[in-house]
Order: C-alpha cells, then sequence, then structure tokens
C-alpha cells in the first residue's frame, strides 16, 4: 500500500477531480471521497488536507463557504472556479502524460 | 482577489484564527459521526495547532501581519517610556513644524510656479544699474515706456513682451468721496493675461484694445478680491469706480489663484499699462518691469541677444540729447548688457529681499532638525542598549536581523508620526504669524499659503528623512545583536560611542545656530538704534494729493490750519516723509566745480518742518513763506563734503533746472538727518522750499507733531481738517513716522526673532539630550561609581570620571560649531550689519549660552552619581 506521502503532488489533482464531479463538498467528505474511490488504496493524512485546501484556495482554484448542515453543524464547503477547471485540465494532462511514459518504461524494461 | 483576502486577513488574524479552527474542529466532528473512535479521530489528525499555523500563514500576509505587531509593539515600548516619547515627539514636532512653515514660506516666495500655462517660457529683463552715487550696482528692473516700444518691436519674431508693474496699494472709491478704499493694483500690457492663459470667471480679459492710449478707462478684478469685496456678485460687470480723477469701468474677474505676478504681493485689480497715460511718451519714468513670453524654441539666450543692439541703440540716442561729462560712466552705460533670468515663480521686490533670508531660515530650521533626530536617536540608542536583551532573546529564538530593524525601525515610525503631526500644526499657524510680521507698516506682505499637494509631498518626504535620520543608528545596532554576549548575565558593556558622538554633533549644530544668532541680533541692534538725527515719535505723515491745477497755490495755507486742530503742536510739509523708500538725487556745483560723481539727497521743505521733525537748525535761519528757489538749507554732512567744515551760510551752490543749472543762496545749515535706508551713512542733503506756496506739487506729505503719543489719534480729524480747509486735496496714505523707520530694518527683527526661538529651542534639545546621555552614563555605572565611593573617592574626581568625555564631546562640538558658523557667515554677509563672527560680543553669546546650558544638564546626573550609596549598590548584587 502506497504510503500517504506517495500522494505528494497528485493531492490538488485529485481534490479538483473530485470537486468538478461532486462540487460543494466538505473537508471529510473529500477525504472520504478519495478514500472510497480509491478503494482505499490513497489515504490522505488528514491534517495536511486542510493546507493543501487553503492553499488551492488562495490561488484561486477553489473557493470555499460555510453552510450550516441538517444535524444543525457547520461545515465549510468548496467548488472549483474556471480558473480551477483550466488547473484540472492541465494537471490531467500532466498526469496522464507522466503516468504514460512511466508505463512505457515499465513495459519495455 | 487573494492580495486582497490576505491583507484584510492580517488585519483581524483573531478572526482567521477562528476561522480555521472551526473548520479542523468540524473534520474531527465528521470523523466521530462516521463511528471512529474520538481518541483515534484525534490522533490520526495530528496537531491542530501545526495545521492551523500553515493555513494561517497561507492565508493572511504574513509581512503585514508582523509589521502590525512591531507597530503595536512599538506603541507599548512609547506608552511604557511616556516623558521621553512625549519629549520626542514634542521636539521633533516642533522641529517638523519649523521646517514646514519655512518650506511653506519658501516655496510660496521663491519656488511654486505662477498658475499660468507654460511658466517656464516666461522670462523677464534686468539691466546692470548703476545709482548717482555710483557706489552701488545691482540689476536693474525697470524700464521706461518708450524703450519698451522699441525693444517690443525688436523682440517681435522671438517673444511677446510685456509691460507688467509692480503691485502696489493705491486708493480707489466705489461710491463718493467717503467711502475710499485702499486696493492692490497692477498694470499690465493688455495682452498680457490673453499669453498667461487665464480664463475669465466673469466678463472678459483685458485686451490690447484696452491697452491703447484713448481707450475708455477698463479694469478687472482678481477672483480673490471679488470674492472678499463683493462676495462674488456677477451685477459687478459694468459697474464703475473713480480712481484719481478717472472712472474706470470693471469688464471682468480673473480666473480662481491668479493673484498677480509678485509673490509677497497680491493683486486686487488688474490695469491697462495706459491708464498711467502721462509716462507712456516719458523716456525719464521708469515704472514697470518688461516680461517676455518666448515663442516656441527660442531659448532666453537668443532673446537677449535679439534685444541687446536695440538696448545699446537707445542708450546711444539717449546719451546725445543728455551728455554725461564722466567718461568712465558714459562708458559704464553703454557697454551694459541686458539679462534675461526667468520669471516663471514670479517677480517681486519681496524675493529679492527675502531670497537669502528665507533660506536661510529654512537652513537653520534644518539644522534644529537634526538636532531634534540626534536627540531622538539618542534616546533610542540608550533605550536599546536596555533592550539588549531582548533583541537577543529574538534572535535566538529566530528572529532575522531585517526583523529586528523593522520593529525598531517600526517605534521610530510612529514617533515620526506623531512628531509630524505636531508639525503639521505648528506650519499650520507659523507661516501666516511669519508672513504677518513681514511688512508691518500699513502694507503687509500677502501670500496664498495653499496647504496642497506640494505641501503633503514635502512633509511626506520629511516624514521618511526623519525617520531614517533618528531611526537607523538604533536599527543597525538592534541588528548587531550577538545573543550569546546579550544574555549573559552580569555586566553589559557601557558602549557610549555613538552616544558622545550624537552629543558632539548637537553641540555644533547648536553652536552654528547660536552664532546666527548672535550675528543677526546684533545686526538687528546695530540697525535699530542708528541714530537718525530727527525724532519720529509723536509724528504723523499724511501724504496728499492735489487735484490743484500747476498754477494753483494752496498747500502752505493748509498748514496754518492743520497746526490749529486741537493735540497737534506743529505741521510742516515735504515733498515726502522722511525714511519712505523716495529718494530724489542730483547732481550739485558748489563754486562752479562739480564735486566728483556724488550726487546729493533733494527733498523739498516748508517753514516748520525742521521744528516739527526736530531737527536742529545749526547755522542761519529756517525757511520763510515768502522764500523761492533762490535758497535752500543743507545739512552738516554737506558742509563737511563741500565747504570743508565751514559755515555754508551766505555759500552759493548751483543745482540743475530747465536746462541750465540753478544758483541757489544757502541760507540755513540742520543737522545731519537719516533721509532714507538705515544701513548708509547720512548722506549730504539739501533741502529746498515749497515754491512760495506750495505751486505745482501734484503730492506732497503733512509731517504733523501730536502732543499724544500715539499721533494716529488725530489722523481722522487730519484728513477732515484738509478736505475742508482746501477742496482739492486729499489725505491719502497715512503712516506714523516711527512706522516709515521700522520698515527698514523688519527683515532683521524678523531674522533677529527667528533665530532667537530657533536657537532657544536647539539649546533646549541639546541639554535635553546631554542630560538623557549623562544620565543613561550615571545609571549604567552605578556599580562602578559606588565602589570608587566605597574606597574614598573624592566628589571631585567622581563628577571629573563622570564629565569628562562629555567635555571632550562639547569642546569637539563647539570647535566643529565655531569652524562651521565662519564659514556660514560668508553666505550671510548680505543680511548683516556692521557686525561679523568674529566680534567678541558675537561670540560671547554662543558660548555663554552653551555653557550654562551644559550645566544645567550636567548637574542632575552629577548630583545623582554623588548620591550613590555604596551599600546600597553593592547589595544589588
Amino acid at each position: 500500500m502506497p504510503k500517504p506521502d506517495s500522494l505528494q503532488g497528485s493531492l490538488d489533482l485529485l481534490v479538483l477531480k473530485i470537486l468538478s464531479r461532486r462540487p460543494r463538498l466538505h473537508g471529510y467528505a473529500i477525504m472520504a471521497a478519495i478514500g472510497e474511490m480509491s478503494e482505499e488504496v490513497l489515504k490522505v493524512e488528514e491534517g495536511s488536507l486542510y493546507p493543501a485546501l487553503h492553499r488551492m484556495e488562495e490561488a484561486g482554484w477553489i473557493r470555499a463557504k460555510w453552510i450550516t448542515k441538517e444535524n444543525g453543524r457547520r461545515a465549510r464547503i468548496y467548488e472549483v472556479t474556471a480558473a480551477g477547471t483550466k488547473q484540472l485540465e492541465a494537471e490531467e494532462s500532466r498526469w496522464q502524460a507522466v503516468t504514460g511514459a512511466v508505463n512505457r518504461v515499465l513495459k519495455m524494461a | 482577489m487573494s492580495l486582497l483576502s490576505r491583507l484584510a486577513n492580517a488585519l483581524r488574524p483573531s478572526r482567521l484564527n477562528r476561522d480555521i479552527d472551526e473548520e479542523l474542529e468540524a473534520h474531527i466532528q465528521d470523523a466521530i459521526e462516521a463511528g471512529r473512535d474520538p481518541e483515534e479521530a484525534r490522533r490520526a489528525f495530528g496537531s491542530v495547532l501545526r495545521h492551523r499555523e500553515s493555513s494561517r500563514d497561507l492565508r493572511l500576509a504574513t509581512w503585514l501581519e508582523a509589521l502590525l505587531a512591531d507597530l503595536t509593539f512599538g506603541w507599548r515600548q512609547l506608552n511604557k517610556h511616556r516623558a521621553a516619547s512625549l519629549a520626542a515627539v514634542l521636539s521633533l514636532g516642533l522641529a517638523i513644524g519649523a521646517c514646514l512653515a519655512a518650506f511653506r514660506l519658501i516655496d510660496a516666495l521663491l519656488l511654486r510656479p505662477l498658475p499660468v500655462t507654460n511658466p517656464q517660457s516666461l522670462v523677464y529683463l534686468t539691466y546692470p544699474y548703476i545709482d548717482n552715487l555710483a557706489t552701488v550696482q545691482y540689476d536693474g528692473e525697470i524700464f521706461d515706456y518708450p524703450q519698451f516700444r522699441i525693444l517690443k518691436t525688436a523682440a517681435q519674431p522671438y517673444a511677446e513682451l510685456l509691460a507688467i508693474t509692480g503691485t502696489s496699494l493705491n486708493a480707489l472709491s466705489f461710491g463718493g468721496e467717503e467711502d475710499r478704499e485702499r486696493i492692490h493694483r497692477q498694470m499690465l500690457s493688455g495682452t498680457t493675461l490673453g499669453s498667461f492663459g487665464i480664463q475669465p470667471a466673469l466678463g472678459r480679459l483685458l485686451t490690447a484694445a484696452d491697452d491703447q492710449p484713448n481707450a475708455s478707462p477698463v479694469a478687472i478684478l482678481s477672483y480673490e478680491y471679488w470674492t472678499r469685496r463683493f462676495q462674488r456678485d456677477p451685477s459687478i460687470l459694468g459697474r464703475k469706480f473713480r480712481y484719481g480723477t478717472t472712472l474706470v469701468e470693471i469688464v471682468g474677474v480673473t480666473q480662481p489663484g491668479f493673484t498677480g505676478t509678485e509673490p509677497g504681493a497680491m493683486t486686487d485689480i488688474f490695469a491697462p499699462t495706459a491708464s498711467n497715460a502721462k509716462a507712456l511718451d516719458n523716456p525719464h519714468w521708469g515704472w514697470f518691469r518688461v516680461w517676455a513670453r518666448l515663442r516656441d524654441g527660442v531659448t532666453p539666450e537668443q532673446l537677449r541677444d535679439a534685444l541687446q543692439p536695440a538696448f545699446r541703440a537707445n542708450r546711444e540716442q539717449r546719451i546725445k540729447n543728455n551728455p554725461n561729462d564722466d567718461a568712465h560712466r558714459r562708458e559704464q552705460y553703454l557697454n551694459a548688457k541686458l539679462a534675461v533670468h526667468t520669471a516663471a515663480s514670479g517677480v517681486s521686490d519681496m524675493q529679492r529681499e527675502y531670497r537669502i533670508a528665507m533660506l536661510v531660515v529654512g537652513a537653520v530650521a534644518a539644522l534644529v532638525l537634526l538636532i531634534a533626530c540626534a536627540n531622538a536617536a539618542s534616546l533610542m540608542t540608550a533605550r536599546s542598549v536596555a533592550r539588549a536583551r531582548e533583541m537577543a532573546l529574538r534572535v535566538s529564538i529566530g528572529a532575522g536581523r531585517a526583523r529586528l530593524v523593522q520593529l525598531v525601525l517600526c517605534e521610530a515610525f510612529l514617533v515620526a508620526v506623531a512628531a509630524s503631526l505636531v508639525g503639521a500644526l505648528v506650519a499650520w499657524q507659523a507661516a501666516p504669524m511669519v508672513v504677518a510680521r513681514l511688512q508691518p507698516s500699513g502694507a503687509p506682505a500677502r501670500f496664498l499659503l495653499p496647504l496642497d499637494a506640494r505641501v503633503a509631498i514635502f512633509a511626506l518626504a520629511l516624514l521618511v528623512l526623519v525617520v531614517l535620520l533618528f531611526g537607523c543608528i538604533p536599527a543597525v545596532r538592534a541588528s548587531r545583536t550577538a545573543p550569546a554576549a546579550a544574555l549573559r548575565t552580569g555586566a553589559q558593556p557601557a558602549r557610549l560611542g555613538v552616544l558622545h558622538a550624537l552629543v558632539a554633533f548637537q553641540v555644533a549644530l547648536c553652536f552654528v545656530i547660536h552664532l546666527t544668532t548672535g550675528l543677526f541680533t546684533t545686526t538687528a541692534q546695530r540697525l535699530t538704534t542708528q541714530p537718525l538725527g530727527f525724532q519720529p515719535q509723536q509724528v504723523l505723515a499724511v501724504e496728499a494729493v492735489s487735484r490743484l491745477g500747476n498754477k494753483d497755490r494752496g498747500w502752505q495755507p493748509v498748514i496754518r490750519q492743520l497746526a490749529q486742530l486741537p493735540g497737534v503742536e506743529s505741521v510742516g510739509l515735504s515733498g515726502w516723509p522722511l525714511m519712505s523708500n523716495n529718494a530724489w538725487t542730483s547732481p550739485v556745483w558748489v563754486n562752479g566745480n562739480a564735486l566728483g560723481s556724488e550726487e546729493c539727497y533733494v527733498l523739498f521743505a516748508s517753514p516748520g518742518f525742521f521744528e516739527t521733525m526736530r531737527i536742529a537748525l545749526l547755522q542761519g535761519r529756517d525757511f520763510r513763506i515768502s522764500d523761492d528757489k533762490a535758497s535752500v538749507i543743507v545739512n552738516q554732512a554737506f558742509a563737511r563734503r563741500y565747504f570743508d567744515g565751514a559755515n555754508p551760510v551766505g555759500q552759493f551752490v548751483e543745482l540743475p533746472g530747465d536746462g541750465k543749472r540753478e544758483r541757489m543762496a544757502v541760507t540755513g545749515l540742520v543737522a545731519d538727518a537719516r533721509y532714507t535706508g538705515l544701513r548708509e551713512p547720512i548722506r549730504p542733503t539739501v533741502y529746498l522750499p515749497i515754491d512760495s506756496e506750495g505751486a505745482g506739487l501734484d503730492w506732497g506729505t503733512y509731517n504733523i507733531r501730536t502732543t499724544a503719543p500715539d499721533p494716529m489719534a488725530v489722523s481722522s480729524a487730519v484728513r477732515n481738517e484738509i478736505r475742508r480747509a482746501n477742496p482739492k486735496l486729499r489725505a491719502a496714505n497715512v503712516h506714523r513716522q516711527t512706522e516709515l523707520v521700522e520698515q527698514h530694518s523688519v527683515r532683521e527683527r524678523l531674522l533677529a526673532l527667528l533665530s532667537v526661538f530657533f536657537a532657544a529651542t536647539a539649546l533646549l534639545m541639546a541639554a535635553l539630550g546631554l542630560f538623557g546621555v549623562l544620565t543613561y552614563a550615571v545609571t549604567q555605572r552605578r556599580k562602578e561609581i559606588g565602589i570608587r565611593l566605597a574606597l574614598g573617592s573624592t566628589a571631585f574626581a567622581i563628577t571629573r570620571s563622570v564629565t569628562a568625555s562629555t567635555g571632550r564631546m562639547l569642546l569637539l562640538g563647539a570647535i566643529a560649531g565655531l569652524g562651521a558658523g565662519l564659514l556660514a557667515q560668508r553666505y550671510l554677509e548680505s543680511l548683516l550689519f556692521e557686525t561679523a563672527a568674529t566680534d567678541p560680543a558675537v561670540l560671547a553669546m554662543p558660548l555663554l549660552a552653551l555653557l550654562s546650558g551644559t550645566l544645567l544638564a550636567c548637574l542632575p546626573p552629577v548630583v545623582r552619581a554623588l548620591r550613590i550609596d555604596p551599600a546600597t549598590t553593592l547589595r544589588e548584587e
């Protein structure tokens, strides 16, 4: 099982992708979604998710707002901005290029 | 967007903290809700504090947060040492205020461009002027109209020449004779305002057509006068006022902000030059400056070269009509070269009179500011030594040097901002106060002193400069903190080098200021105690104008009427009052010989004039009403110069008359009396009798000696009596004779007053600085002094050891200051009168002041050192 820090560099990509599919998620839900979709292979180190979210928010890729959930508790939910969508496309194609290249190397070796 | 939110977050960091904490806490709650063990969820999450810190740094502008923290901390530091901070703020504030006020005056007088289009292409003409005594040579600025016409034609391809008079006080009336008012009037070529790009706020501007000799008389008002006098009443157009004997129609109002071309005076009414009809063809009547608006691409030098031949040709023509015997002066006259100067900031007598004085005041204000900065710097340095451990602690836990510098500069900045506010207040009040003192006799100087962007930019620049000046020494010190040394307990080495240097610096500056003050006060004192030769107290000088025809006689009988008014002791008539700015000089021949090129002063006087002015009659007799021009009275200087001191009564002198010399008998000898100016020696003077009954005088002055201490008390009675006694005479300007005398020393007295103020401020600051440094040094050396005392050291030895280095600094500072003062004196020479920095009386003052200031400043710290109780200090260990 990959160690959490192998997510380094791909965390932005995952968060953007998930938010673009399912907007208006809060931090815990994003983390849960990553775990769920990767069938618990990828695990986000819980605390470090938030600095990453805040960094992306400052970069203008996602925006956040506070809502009140049905259970009465407040949650800070995130959605992708237009700049975030562009960023997602760029990151995605970069990821495809890198993984494709890695795969080609693995096949040839 | 994101920078904005980060700046906003930096301003309310606690709200951001709550925000982040809530989000992180919500995560853990979600985890628990999802069925995880609370303990495990928290452990898995990691340190909330660490995550919060890293998020927080992302979400706010850390530099701004640090800056705010430093400012807050600086504010607390200042609050902790409230007395010292207040002293720093007040002294800096006073100095900044003085600098700002000086800048406002210098800017208004010398720098600010006229509010006209393209002021850079405005120039004016001067020529070397050799006065009749061939002694003084300066830039002549005043031209006559026939010459102006010639120059204007010659300049045509290069520039448009404009005749512009000075702004002078004149009387006019919008109603009857009763409501005469005095206004500042300026005459200009008709095209001037158009060429300046001035827009009319109402009506129209003057035009070339208005400036023709037979045009109907018109004038326009300045916006400022229109506002002040008529509350911007638009129906003013077409109204007429009486000026002298003519009715003048108002045809327009200038745009706001344009108040004439003379810094120091504000014009109320602009009239075309043609309104001075009598002068237009008179080559002997100089009455205006010649300005030029250069055409595009023309340089001032090109204009000068184009005008020079016409200028010389005109002089050659004149010398033919009026041959001058003296070959040397003839050469001088013909070879005179025109000069062209920029007029972008206007041209005025006040500029000429006050240029150096204002710059000196500005320089002294800057010196005071430097002293105040040195003071604040030594205060902060002393404090930073005391705070060395705090700084060391900051360095040890990872504060960068830059952050320490920032910390100290923040504190400096706070002080400087507070000081600037104080300074703004001072400058706001001080500049108009100085202006009010510029010309107190009837015609006060008037400036627009706007508080605009120019002043604001200067104030900001000053603020930054002040922060750097007094903040950088302590800041650099703080950044050099070596934690190991500073944190070590025990004795902190007292490094007083910088403080001593600052003291020496302050003393040097203080010395320069006191030396300058000594020069100015001595000058003012010597000038105001110059012997006058007459008694100005209780004398009223009433200028009167006549509408009498040339053959009418009516001046003399009024004297008798005035003399009978209650409160009037005696009355004498003269051409103009003594010590006015009028002068009539003339060559004189004695026994057929002209004596050198020196000319004499001449003044018309009536019987009773000498008695009224208390000028002693030494030989012969006073004028009689029956005297005509065949008799004259001369003064002692005349007798000394032309008769070798012998009694001149009965001798003959000749003065130029209508085309020939007129021979006159000397009937009296009077004591020397000052004619004009306090700086020049009393010159040979000839008094001519006013033609038997005063025929032909257009204007004259009734000199009235009163019994009351304030002669102004009879002013309105005199006015009425003059009009009653002869309806064709009108009283115009009325002055106390003392005011006329004082106007010649206004600048010197103002400089003396300002420099005394600056000197006192500087001394106080330097003394406070010295006091601070010594007190600090004594505190630092308490233990050492305690041991010395315990070992039996004498009070004298302790005193010496405490003050020795200070004494050296004082000596060093005084020597440096003396050197600088002697060098600076060269630039002050034109402002001084019969005094020099090497004068012992002048030198004694700064030395005495510094010595007493030093003693006062040293006394408390020395007493404190002597009072140290060895037992107490040693027990403290």
